[in-house]
């Protein structure tokens, strides 16, 4: 009969305790879900990662038409002085006629055409900054060297899969899906870059 | 079939006294020395067994050379120099892990190429192929993680075009591949912390492998194994208990892949591995051509015949994934491809045109490569997509025999009409 | 039926086609022939031959160390059984001619003393860096791992090519970084009218564009053997890349003669094990 008369209890219960179920139930969800995040969190670059997140570099020692390599958060940036006739070439091509036709920089909004003002800075056009990773798969295209191989457009050629990209680092022909990558950069005075 | 009449008896009192509390010695006894197996399995179906061989000795070699590599960009590669050179045995010890590994996968494409011919995945056995494609991924995840930590210029540049793959998400929403793959590598390029995050991982895979491989093993022992004929157990006369007869059987199996084991560690090896994974990883130099290690060389292959960069990856995870549905494309009443006089030609072109992959994944993606990569590629799915469904249908079975054991004790085959129903759906 | 056979026939008629259509290679620059030496150490029974490692060290030492590091190699490897086996004082004074940095000391300060057994055999240039602006940019490989981070690419047709794998792993055939270090040291040659040679560039048959920065390093007779053997480029080539081939794999000898005693083993267990196999089934029957 008491037992009975516990059910009953229970059942007049229920709406409160179905809320505390819930309640305690959503308390520990959210618990939980607060646990993963600094363990997924974690794999995030690090402080001492996000600290090489710029560097400086003096370019006033590169005579034009040489390029140098410089490393950038581990990776490779090219910066070329390029000659009249390579920034002559780069600039007769219609940036709507290329394979990708956003500028790929860094300062600049994904919808800006890929022209070499907008690979560039105005005033500076002799001087290309940009990640020399091929976006196809990561490899390093040739071209930095005066011996090496420049490809068909006279700029840099991957050699892992046959990308070719013109003087403002812009894919051409090849499998790579997008141009160089330009880096957010800026000077310092005249010959001082700071990228990143 | 699980429950098959188990003839364990306790003998002695501490069992009796065991068997009342934690029944395990029942329970290895009715699956693994009296539970029922076609009588009629081939060599074919020794693979299973040698595939548990080679997860144990991966994780043991492991653990051993875990004891003197340290996964640091800085000492990775002069620490396995340290074990082929100078640790007792170390030479050893890492031959048998690296071989181990094609080892691994080798025995596991002629597993899955075996349940394919003879139907294995069909009905009641669903389950237990899924989660052999679980355990075929899981394979895979551990062999690129291991392949990594010689921190060779393979290792690095492989693991860099692999990881960029994701990146490849930034086609539909911009920006997110991009923070994927910073997030896997723990910085804005492949590094040292990538290279110590990959070796905790590898460590633990392969105890994840372990746990699934139980699952397979249960689910297998749910539903019994398949054989040659693709008929059921229906009699007594049709099975021989595991214990002495299939034991036996794969320990004469295990034995002969062992010397074939043997013959590359001792002679040959090298001779799977690459030789520019001799040359210190180094970022700022990429080596002419960047091939991943031979068992990757198909989903490499396909990934380069898709034009498209998400495409491309779109296709090579595609081609593992649609494996877990062939259960359902597979629309033959028929289970082993013996008695499918039109789909077995297929299956044997599509056997090939693996092995075509396999091999133009190694060269260069260039012209006329290219060309019949894609072929290849095409076949591969219109094999699953197309003549799965299509031929199953259409065709007529040959002949089957009654039972397994008629198949191998002898008597007429009967016209298929009559008895080709084996599936119980 | 009969449309799906015939379907079936159309397919099979295409695919024959597209099967027998030649491949044509579009291999970024052109392949280059790496001829197969004999090599003492290749295969089943090869081992190393303690008087060529000997040799071997007496080229590297004289031709290679100027440039070239063997950084993996202490000189406690070279009197260590499987390698050149030199006499243990004789290392010792050899070590000793060179000059270690050390430290620090109890002054803090690091400082130099004579090499010995326990270092490694010290590297032309502290780094990479050092090498290339001496080298003119271009950087002289450490040749602890050459032949090993070597090898050659198939050359032959396409439909040989399975065999061709197929032989080598029955082979054993680890020697294809041996066949080209060899090939290149053997390889230079003047360079044909129409080749374009840039300023300071060596023509070489054996290297990938034929241009290498290295001179050449061998010359009839510039060594004086001391077992007497006649000093010839080839002989040199030979035994510098025994030499090298051993300094990348110093554990081969214990490797084979191990792998022997268990191929032998393994054998024998897997012919018991048949036999085992057979007497159990045949009650099956």
């Amino acid at each position: 009969m008491k037992e009975e008369a516990d059910l009953a209890a229970q059942t007049e219960d229920a709406t409160r305790r179905d809320f505390l179920v819930v309640a305690a139930s959503a308390f520990a969800a959210v618990g939980g879900a607060a646990t993963l995040w600094p363990l997924i969190q974690q794999m995030n670059p690090d402080a001492s990662t996000q600290a090489m997140a710029s560097t400086e570099i003096d370019v006033a020692p590169i005579k034009e038409g040489q390029a140098i390599t410089v490393m950038w958060r581990g990776k490779p940036v090219f910066i070329r002085h390029r000659t009249k006739t390579e920034i002559d070439a780069a600039k007769s091509v219609d940036p709507s006629s290329l394979p990708d036709s956003s500028a790929r920089n860094g300062a600049l909004p994904e919808s800006a055409p890929a022209s070499d003002a907008n690979r560039t800075k105005a005033g500076k056009e002799q001087w290309l900054v940009m990640v020399g990773i091929c976006t196809h798969l990561g490899c390093i295209p040739k071209g930095q060297g005066l011996s090496d191989v420049k490809g068909d457009y006279n700029g840099w050629f991957c050699v892992c899969h046959g990308s070719h990209y013109d003087t403002a680092g812009r894919i051409r022909r090849g499998p790579a899906p997008r141009n160089l990558d330009v880096p957010a950069y800026s000077f310092l005075s005249d010959t001082m870059i700071k990228i990143g | 079939m699980a429950q098959h009449d188990s003839t364990y008896k306790p003998g002695s009192r501490l069992e009796h006294w065991m068997d009342e509390r934690l029944p395990i010695m029942r329970m290895m006894h009715g699956q693994f020395v009296d539970f029922p197996t076609p009588r009629n399995l081939n060599y074919l179906w020794t693979f299973g067994g040698i595939l548990s061989f080679c997860l144990a000795v991966q994780i043991v070699t492991g653990i051993v050379l875990a004891m003197h590599y340290i996964p640091t960009a800085d000492m990775a590669f002069d620490s396995v120099e340290r074990i082929r050179r100078d640790v007792n045995y170390g030479w050893l010890i890492r031959n048998v892990h690296a071989v181990g590994a094609s080892m691994f996968f080798f025995a596991v494409y002629i597993h899955i190429a075996r349940g394919l011919y003879y139907g294995s995945y069909k009905a009641p056995r669903e389950v237990l192929w899924i989660l052999g494609v679980l355990l075929f991924l899981l394979m895979m995840a551990t062999g690129f993680l291991g392949y990594t930590l010689p921190w060779g210029q393979m290792s690095f540049w492989g693991v860099t075009v692999i990881t960029n793959l994701f990146s490849s998400l930034d086609a539909i929403v911009p920006g997110l591949g991009t923070k994927i793959v910073t997030w896997l590598w723990g910085g804005f390029s492949v590094s040292s912390v990538t290279l110590n995050r990959f070796f905790s991982l590898h460590y633990l895979l392969p105890f994840v492998i372990a746990g699934v491989v139980v699952l397979h093993i249960w689910a297998l022992h749910v539903v019994g194994q398949n054989n040659p004929t693709g008929l059921d157990i229906k009699t007594k006369a049709d099975s021989v208990p595991m214990a002495p007869y299939a034991v036996m059987k794969d320990l004469f199996g295990l034995g002969v892949f062992v010397l074939l084991f043997a013959w590359f560690v001792f002679f040959a090896p090298d001779y799977l591995g690459h030789a520019d994974n001799y040359v210190p990883a180094n970022p700022l130099v990429t080596p002419p051509h960047i091939v991943p290690e031979w068992y990757f060389l198909p989903f490499y292959a396909i990934l380069r015949a898709i034009p498209s960069k998400l495409g491309g990856v779109v296709a090579m995870f595609s081609a593992i994934v649609v494996l877990v549905f062939i259960p359902w494309l597979d629309t033959s009443r028929v289970r082993s491809a013996r008695y499918r006089p039109l789909y077995k030609w297929f299956l044997w072109f599509f056997f090939f045109s693996v092995l075509a992959l396999g091999y133009l994944g190694g060269k260069p993606a260039e012209g006329v490569y290219v060309a019949w990569a894609q072929f290849f590629t095409a076949y591969y799915f219109a094999f699953f997509l197309l003549i799965m469904p299509i031929v199953g249908v259409m065709e007529t079975p040959s002949a089957m025999p009654r039972s397994i054991a008629e198949s191998v004790l002898g008597g007429s085959g009967q016209p298929a009409g009559a008895t080709s129903a084996p599936e119980k759906r | 039926m009969t449309t799906l056979t015939s379907g079936m026939k159309r397919l099979a008629v295409f695919a024959l086609a597209v099967v027998s259509t030649p491949f044509v290679a579009y291999a970024a620059g052109e392949a280059i022939h790496i001829d197969r030496q004999k090599w003492n150490f290749a295969g089943f029974s090869g081992r190393f031959d303690q008087n060529q490692l000997q040799r071997g060290f007496q080229v590297y030492k004289d031709a290679c160390a100027q440039c070239h590091g063997i950084s993996r190699v202490y000189f406690r490897n070279l009197v260590q059984p499987g390698g050149p086996v030199f006499n243990e004082d004789a290392v010792k004074g050899l070590a000793a001619t060179y000059q270690i940095q050390d430290g620090p000391n109890d002054d803090g300060k690091m400082f130099k003393r004579p090499g010995r057994l326990s270092d490694r055999v010290p590297p032309p240039y502290a780094n990479e860096q050092e090498a290339r602006s001496v080298h003119n940019g271009a950087y002289p490989p450490d040749l602890s791992l050459i032949t090993k981070a070597r090898g050659v690419e198939y050359q032959g047709s396409l439909f040989a090519h399975p065999f061709h794998i197929l032989k080598d792993m029955v082979g054993g055939y680890q020697e294809g970084g041996a066949d080209y270090v060899y090939a290149l040291l053997t390889g230079y040659a003047q360079a044909p009218a129409d080749f374009k040679l840039a300023d300071g560039m060596q023509y070489n048959k054996a290297f990938p564009g034929h241009q290498i920065s290295m001179p050449p390093p061998l010359s009839e007779g510039a060594i004086k053997y001391q077992d007497g053997t006649p000093a010839t480029v080839d002989q040199m080539a030979r035994d510098v890349v025994a030499f090298l081939h051993w300094a990348g794999d110093p554990k081969q000898d214990e490797r084979k003669r191990m792998g022997f005693l268990v191929l032998v083993y393994l054998g024998f267990t897997a012919l018991l094990l048949y036999g085992a196999k057979r007497r159990i089934w045949a009650k099956a029957h």
